[in-house]
């Protein structure tokens, strides 16, 4: 974690396409009259899917929208590290680091994104496909090492298989989503040990 | 309902609305505490406030456990909490030992060493001696705020005091804590200056050094400062202060409780105009000669006036009382000119049609009482700017319930939401018939109100709006039985005055005489060579270039406008520079006693008029103070009950009835504000130069305006 500010470099203006208007409208509605400010994560989201980051622009529209101070959208927008303050690129690589990913060797991923994004965090690859960052845990240290890209995590991983991915994206497949070793999700490696048969 | 509750031993009944931490200071323990603040909502966070629940499994935050969720032992009897055992000290230690990992410890060169909360209970629950983090603290970039609030934001211990008093208190959410953790931060949205009339308290919540304020950075330590107890006079509502001077100057204003007043707040002009009472000072008499001011002795100042005012028949000579007069040198001025004979007399510098009885120009509702308020209207006045402390209180009753508001005048952010009738003075005359919705409004509240400003009144037709005004208060309930609001008395006719001094000047009838001129009349008078004589007490905020060129005699403290004009100055003292009792805009006297001397040969203005007087053959009836009071008390004798609210007399068909003029009102012109900029309104403000930024920043985008403009 790192202080979180917007990005130095901001767009002229924001504006939320028909549909994602629809979309945010469709949030407020959920909401009683009056407390309307509560759909501010989702207009955020909404806006960081149309825009790919946050910007500032983005977060006083967002305030005018929901009558609410642009100091109260900000203080949303850095709480929250699903919330890009800067540009990322087509995809973004965010590699869990926490102990048990560490333990099982995040340093390898972490390199292999150094190797074959960019030198730093935060800082979009030359060709604008790929930036990366460091996480905090995302949840599945049961497949550790892992990382989460876009909105589809990639477990058990290993430098090589990184690489592997990220060349993959880059020809514009779609690798294969979860555990990358032969494992159903987070069943043990190599197959199960109990409840292999179904019993009466 | 209620519960029993053994406290340190002392068993007592609590309330259930009410939170431990209170329950706790009822049994008379002593908590600390940081986040906690008993005029903003309850935040929780910095867990100094730890008590131990005998049975609980970990020490309780006193501060957000509400005692109605204290359940009693399983035997039946009270629980018990313990606010000094070693598992409460511990617990402190433990949050203390956690602050202090990241607080720089700076306290040699931070402005608030010696009245810091963390300094304070650092003393009491620090580990002395003893430390076992040895990494780097963690640096945060100070942040802009404006004009008066200096950040050390590295000593921020995120209590979010400051964020919740700008969300809830002064209704201005410029505030707010960014990021998490260890990253977070209090800032405004992206350096922007906090544009807030009350910013000036954060600095007084911060429990800590990380805002401190920006004028009186560097300036003093607490422990040699001598305080003194006084009044605010930089508007009208006389919010208790306490001065604080060391050796000649007074170096800082801080507010001081009175719940019928101020309750703990006062307004940036009242705490930050202190520098304005070190500069253009008049510090020995003046006299023009040859188109010239030029430094002359007291004995010659006096010799002018008196030969001047002999040559002149009294009803060629006039007499203006200003804004932060206190009532004994009105009252002075008032015998020394009905001696003479001069019947040209008036206070009411922007020409408010306001005197008489006293109800018809006081704020009768008073302070508190706005607080069981639920419709008001304000009629061409700007709280915010024209008494700021009080639109908090506004704002408070709004927040609290269903408080109607309508804002008859110009569209303002008042800091809660308004009905805004617009600027056209008609609506009013439908409001006093009956016919506007918001009529309607007044006549089903249970306690209406209606707050008059200076721009309604200072108009051609303001007493054909007085009169309207008293036709609202009588038609829609306002005017209710005797008492005060807490006796079940209810009157919400109010008068809401900008100026300090107006009040007691209208107690003491320095107003014209039957035959005498106002201020238009004594100007348009001067204008035509029909006065030829005017004494002004610290009036400066006339149209004095429009008079022509009669004999100025100017008193007062400050080198502005006013002085300017002057053929003689007579150098008087500022309000920390005498004692002096002012009356409110509710109508309760207060004294603001004397804080440091006045500078040079500046004399008390009593006493100049007292000595104006031997020279002029018609010595006043008192030597001293004393006995000017009692000659004051003696014929208004409120005068005598310090602090003490007048009494709502009740309704009564006379008054209310007979108060202003029915005649028709100027449709064309419409409503305009009385204060142009907040900032600057007396001489004192305006030879602030700090009040200068904050105008300028606050105000003006950051442009000074030029001197020709």
């Amino acid at each position: 974690m790192s202080v979180r500010r917007l990005h130095e470099i901001q767009p002229e203006s924001f504006a939320f396409s028909e549909a994602n208007l629809a979309r945010v409208q469709e949030w407020m509605a959920k909401f009683p009259e009056g407390r309307q400010r509560s759909a501010v994560i989702a207009a955020l989201w909404i806006g960081q899917e149309q825009e790919g980051w946050v910007t500032k622009p983005m977060v006083e529209e967002v305030g005018r929208l929901l009558d609410m101070p642009y100091i109260r959208v900000l203080e949303v927008a850095t709480f929250y590290t699903m919330f890009y303050l800067a540009p990322v690129g087509k995809h973004h690589l965010q590699v869990c680091t926490t102990t048990p990913c560490w333990l099982r060797g995040s340093d390898e991923v972490v390199k292999a994104c150094k190797k074959h994004i960019h030198d730093k965090p935060h800082t979009v690859s030359a060709d604008g496909q790929f930036s990366w960052e460091e996480m905090e845990c995302l949840g599945a240290c049961v497949n550790a090492p892992m990382m989460l890209i876009d909105k589809d995590p990639y477990e058990d991983l290993t430098g090589d298989k990184v690489v592997e991915i990220i060349e993959a994206l880059r020809r514009g497949e779609s690798p294969k989503t979860g555990s990358q070793i032969d494992r159903h999700t987070s069943e043990p490696v190599g197959g199960r040990t109990t409840l292999t048969k179904e019993e009466a | 309902m209620a519960r029993k509750l053994i406290i340190d031993g002392k068993e007592i009944e609590a309330e259930d609305t009410l939170t431990l931490l209170q329950a706790c200071e009822q049994a008379g323990a002593e908590i600390p505490r940081f986040c906690y603040h008993e005029r903003l909502s309850v935040a929780g966070n910095c867990r100094m406030c730890m008590v131990e629940w005998v049975g609980a499994p970990k020490p309780q935050v006193s501060c957000s456990l509400q005692v109605k969720d204290i359940f009693p032992n399983k035997d039946g009897t009270p629980a018990k909490i313990n606010t000094n055992s070693p598992v409460a000290k511990k617990a402190r230690e433990g949050v203390m030992e956690f602050l202090l990992i990241n607080h720089p410890l700076d306290c040699p060169i931070c402005d608030q060493g010696g009245e810091c909360d963390l300094q304070d209970q650092a003393m009491g629950y620090g580990r002395a001696n003893f430390h076992r983090f040895h990494e780097n603290k963690r640096a945060v970039e100070d942040k802009y705020m404006g004009p008066l609030i200096k950040t050390a934001m590295n000593r921020c211990i995120q209590c979010t005091r400051c964020v919740r008093f700008a969300t809830e208190v002064a209704g201005v959410p410029d505030l707010g804590a960014t990021g998490r953790g260890e990253d977070m931060e209090i800032t405004t949205y992206l350096e922007k200056a906090f544009s807030s009339e009350l910013s000036g308290n954060v600095v007084d919540l911060c429990p800590v050094g990380a805002l401190t304020s920006k004028p009186y950075s560097y300036n003093a330590r607490p422990w040699e400062l001598k305080h003194t107890e006084s009044i605010d006079i930089m508007d009208a509502q006389g919010c208790n202060t306490r001065i604080d001077t060391r050796g000649r100057s007074v170096l800082r204003v801080l507010p001081r409780l009175n719940e019928e007043i101020n309750e703990e707040w006062l307004h940036d002009k009242g705490r930050h105009i202190w520098d304005g009472l070190g500069r253009q000072r008049l510090d020995r008499p003046y006299v023009r000669k040859n188109g010239k001011l030029q430094a002359a002795s007291w004995h010659d100042a006096f010799a002018l006036i008196a030969a001047k005012a002999k040559a002149t028949k009294p009803e060629r000579m006039a007499a203006i009382v200003g804004d932060l007069a206190a009532a004994e040198e009105i009252k002075a001025l008032k015998d020394l000119m009905t001696s003479l004979g001069v019947i040209n007399l008036d206070c009411r510098q922007e020409g408010a049609t306001l005197g008489g009885a006293r109800p018809s120009y006081l704020f009768n509702t008073s302070i508190a009482g706005v607080e069981a308020a639920d419709a008001l209207l304000l009629i061409g006045c700007n709280p915010r700017w024209e008494a700021p402390v009080l639109n908090a209180r506004i704002r408070k009753t709004w927040l609290a319930g269903a408080l109607q508001v309508a804002n008859l005048g110009l569209a303002v952010d008042l800091t809660y939401p308004a009905a805004e009738l617009g600027t056209d003075i008609a609506t009013l005359e439908a409001l006093a018939d009956g016919s506007h919705p918001f009529a309607e409004v007044l006549r089903n509240a249970k306690r209406p109100m209606l707050i008059l400003g200076t721009g309604a009144l200072a108009r051609k037709d303001g007493a054909a709006v007085l009169y309207r005004a008293a036709k609202i208060a009588r038609e829609t309930g306002m005017i209710g039985p005797a008492g005060t609001a807490a006796e079940g008395g209810w009157n919400g006719f109010n008068v809401l005055h900008t100026a300090a001094s107006r009040v007691a000047a209208l107690d003491l009838g320095f107003v014209p005489g039957p035959e005498g001129r106002d201020v238009t009349g004594i100007i348009d008078g001067a204008q035509k060579g029909e006065i030829d004589f005017i004494y002004l007490l610290g009036a400066d905020e006339l149209p004095l270039e429009t008079m022509g060129r009669p004999f100025v005699v100017y008193q007062g403290s400050h080198g502005d406008a006013g002085a300017s004009y002057a053929d003689v100055i007579l150098p008087g003292s500022a309000f920390s520079e005498k004692d002096g009792l002012f009356a409110n805009f509710e109508g309760r006297v207060q004294e603001a006693p004397r804080a440091v001397f006045p500078p040079g040969e500046a004399k008390e203005d009593w006493a100049i008029l007292r000595a104006l007087s031997e020279e002029l053959k018609h010595p006043l009836p008192y030597d001293t103070l004393e006995a000017l009071r009692r000659v004051l008390v003696a014929e208004l004798p409120q005068y005598g009950a310090l602090g003490t609210l007048p009494r709502h007399e009740g309704a009564d068909p006379a008054l209310w009835g007979a108060l202003g003029a029915e005649g028709p009102l100027a449709i064309d012109v419409p409503l305009a504000a009385a204060i142009g900029d907040y900032y600057l309104t007396n001489a004192i403000a305006r030879a602030s130069l700090v009040m200068a930024d904050c105008s300028r920043i606050l105000l003006h985008d950051g442009q000074t305006k030029m001197a020709a403009e």
